[in-house]
């Protein structure tokens, strides 16, 4: 396959006419609804795997195997009583859900689904739309979801909320700029930013998807932005049970409520989509060669493909979350800033030198990335001698700043060689947290 | 939402002059309406949320521009960024409250601004009417190729006008490290790792910069976060 020259749908090359419209009208509406579907697929899935490895059974009421669980509970949300705390911001307490659920429907429309489809003479994309500014229109609507969750805490008027939703905030503009350098990487190797022409460029090849051609670590990098961005766990510190009730949706009830937790899965879904779109070549796989009636199905097979890929990627999101405990928000703070980031810059950088110098662009750029790394180093344990005086192991650092009065005296009964007292004093604070 | 896709279609292919004229007046409306928002609305988080509406009325234009490029960061550095860290400021800093818009702060600041308003209303008309001092000259980037805006973008950035863009770059980070040496309490972050060993200094718990503490009853409610409890209600606009 060869990179379209222009941006341009093959659609629309001969003008718009009424089936034109007609296929758009259709794609989108397909698309609307499938994606509704799914999300309710999704939720029970979620809560199926879950279950499974939490040794539970999980929704087995409604439907074959608990199948229509998200209906029932769907419609029980909407027939609730819509509640309004006294001290809420009546207008923007109401747009809230709204600024949160339309961003993830229209993040969605970028995701090139299949290959190209022919009906009734007109040639287009499985996919709803590709504007020449693709991927940057996700950036551009997380930025938007931000905003969703940001004044649904605000204006609920109370203070768990609020806390929810700056934790969210600082949480999402945090990982955002993780995920803004990988989708850069992906762009520098393409050389076009929209999504259809990631997908085509990887196309045809396993060593032609980007995760082995930006060598994992991009990938890796853009995975765990994307659960912190979603807030999903292990990065569910927004709604932390045990700290917040509900964090930035207790206030929130009825179908307001399930506007939200529809948002959530959706952009679950839409980021698992893009991983795939970015990274595993989206609809890319072999396709059988089939004659006759069958050739005319083939289309079928990338779409295929591509959902294939999609579970896989929805089933480690809910394989993390049943795995892994939640992090602190430190540690959060933590990864996503001094982790993450200069991790990403640093690949950026070398993948850059690759681009425009070959493999000396590539030595070049690591070496000065490694030692810039080395110095950076040098220059913190340094700094650390100066205040301590002295290079200290893991372990006795920790002791070193442990709760005055838990220090084991020299002296102290039971307290033999130096290795016996570390050990000792990490137990006894162990024991007082 | 597909209805109106579709009537915006229909009407591209047939009456694109007419279309660029309804999208032009329609987010010219919502650039306008939002700007007189931001500074009639009392909350200062309704102002932010006005904000956002007349740059996403800047977006539209820019696509009417034909630059989607520049739309797309304009809704991500400044609706996603910017306003975010201005949303940011006001919940932390609690100043999300009425304002009484009768109260003069200036003697005579009223007269003042619709004077200074009128004045450099008037002064952008003139020089948009004699030259190219506010419009710009028309490609600047060079002339219309047919390729990708982003391409001729990034290429006048990093050769025509490198300096003042890296000068810019520098600029930004002179005001974030000065932000951050201002905000710092002096010689705070020096004595965390204390000779004695003590309780953990608070400084150096990187949790405790975040964490919010509790509003002590009864006790000032200037510091903490706050909700939009403190307003009115009846409040619809």
């Amino acid at each position: 396959m060869t990179l379209l020259a222009n941006n341009e749908n093959p659609l629309f090359v001969h003008g718009v006419s009424w089936m034109v419209l007609l296929i758009v009208v259709i794609q989108a509406v397909v698309v609307f609804g499938a994606l509704m579907i799914s999300v309710m697929l999704m939720i029970w899935f979620e809560r199926k795997v879950i279950s499974d490895m939490q040794s539970r059974i999980g929704p087995n009421r409604a439907g074959p195997f608990g199948i229509m669980q998200t209906l029932a509970d769907g419609i029980k949300l909407f027939f609730k009583e819509d509640l309004q705390p006294e001290q809420a911001d009546r207008f923007v307490f109401k747009l809230a859900p709204y600024l949160t659920i339309i961003p993830a429907f229209l993040a969605f429309a970028i995701v090139p689904l299949g290959g190209e489809v022919t009906l009734g003479g007109h040639r287009f994309y499985l996919q709803l739309a590709n504007p020449p500014m693709g991927i940057l229109f996700l950036l551009a609507m997380s930025a938007i979801g931000v905003y969703g969750t940001m004044l649904a805490g605000w204006a609920s008027g109370s203070k768990y909320p609020l806390l929810g939703s700056v934790r969210a905030s600082a949480q999402l503009i945090s990982y955002e700029a993780a995920i803004g350098m990988t989708v850069v990487m992906v762009v520098l190797v393409t050389g076009s930013l929209t999504t259809h022409d990631i997908v085509v460029a990887q196309a045809t090849h396993l060593w032609q998807w980007n995760v082995i051609r930006l060598a994992v670590v991009p990938f890796v990098i853009f995975f765990i932005a994307v659960i912190a961005e979603t807030n999903r766990p292990p990065f569910d510190l927004v709604e932390a049970e045990q700290e917040l009730v509900g964090g930035f949706v207790t206030e929130y009830s009825s179908i307001r409520f399930a506007l939200f937790f529809l948002a959530e899965f959706m952009n679950t879904i839409t980021m698992s989509a893009i991983t795939v779109t970015l990274f595993f070549g989206g609809p890319d796989g072999p396709v059988p060669h089939l004659g006759g009636f069958w050739s005319h199905l083939l289309w079928i097979v990338p779409l295929l493909w591509f959902l294939g890929k999609t579970i896989a990627f929805l089933f480690a999101f809910v394989w993390l979350r049943g795995a892994l405990p939640r992090l602190r928000y430190d540690q959060l703070m933590d990864l996503g800033w001094r982790r993450l980031i200069p991790l990403s810059l640093g690949w950026l950088l070398i993948v850059a030198g690759f681009i425009t110098g070959g493999w000396w662009g590539t030595g070049l750029t690591a070496a000065v990335v490694v030692s810039a790394g080395l110095i950076w180093r040098a220059a913190i344990v340094g700094a650390r001698r100066e205040d301590t005086q002295a290079i200290l192991t893991p372990v006795g650092r920790r002791l070193w700043r442990r709760p005055g009065g838990s220090l084991p005296q020299a002296g102290d009964e039971g307290s033999g060689d130096g290795a016996d007292e570390v050990v000792g004093g990490l137990d006894a604070r162990g024991g007082a947290i | 939402m597909t209805a109106l896709a579709t009537v915006l279609l229909w009407a591209t292919a047939t009456h694109p002059t007419l279309v660029d004229a309804g999208t032009f007046s329609v987010s010219a409306a919502l650039v306008i309406a939002g700007a007189i928002g931001v500074i009639v609305a009392r909350n200062p988080v309704h102002s932010a949320l006005m904000l956002i509406m007349t740059l996403f009325g800047v977006a539209v234009l820019f696509l009417l521009l034909q630059d989607p490029f520049l739309a797309v960061v304009q809704v991500i550095v400044y609706a996603g960024a910017i306003v975010v860290m201005f949303l940011f400021v006001i919940m932390f800093l609690g100043v999300d409250r009425e304002e009484n818009l009768g109260a003069e702060k200036l003697r005579g600041q009223r007269p003042t601004s619709v004077i200074l308003a009128a004045a450099s209303l008037a002064g952008l008309l003139i020089l948009g009417f004699v030259g190219h001092w506010t419009l710009g000259a028309p490609h600047v980037a060079g002339p219309d190729t047919g390729a990708p805006n982003v391409n001729l973008l990034g290429q006048s950035l990093f050769t025509t006008y490198l300096f003042p863009f890296e000068a810019t770059a520098a600029l930004l980070i002179i005001a974030v490290v000065g932000a951050v040496a201002l905000a710092r309490r002096p010689g705070g972050e020096q004595k965390v790792v204390d000779a004695a060993p003590g309780p953990l200094a608070p400084e150096l718990d990187p949790a405790s910069r975040f964490v919010v503490t509790p509003p002590a009853p009864g006790g000032n409610e200037d510091a903490e976060p706050s909700g939009p409890g403190n307003q009115n209600g009846g409040d619809g606009s």
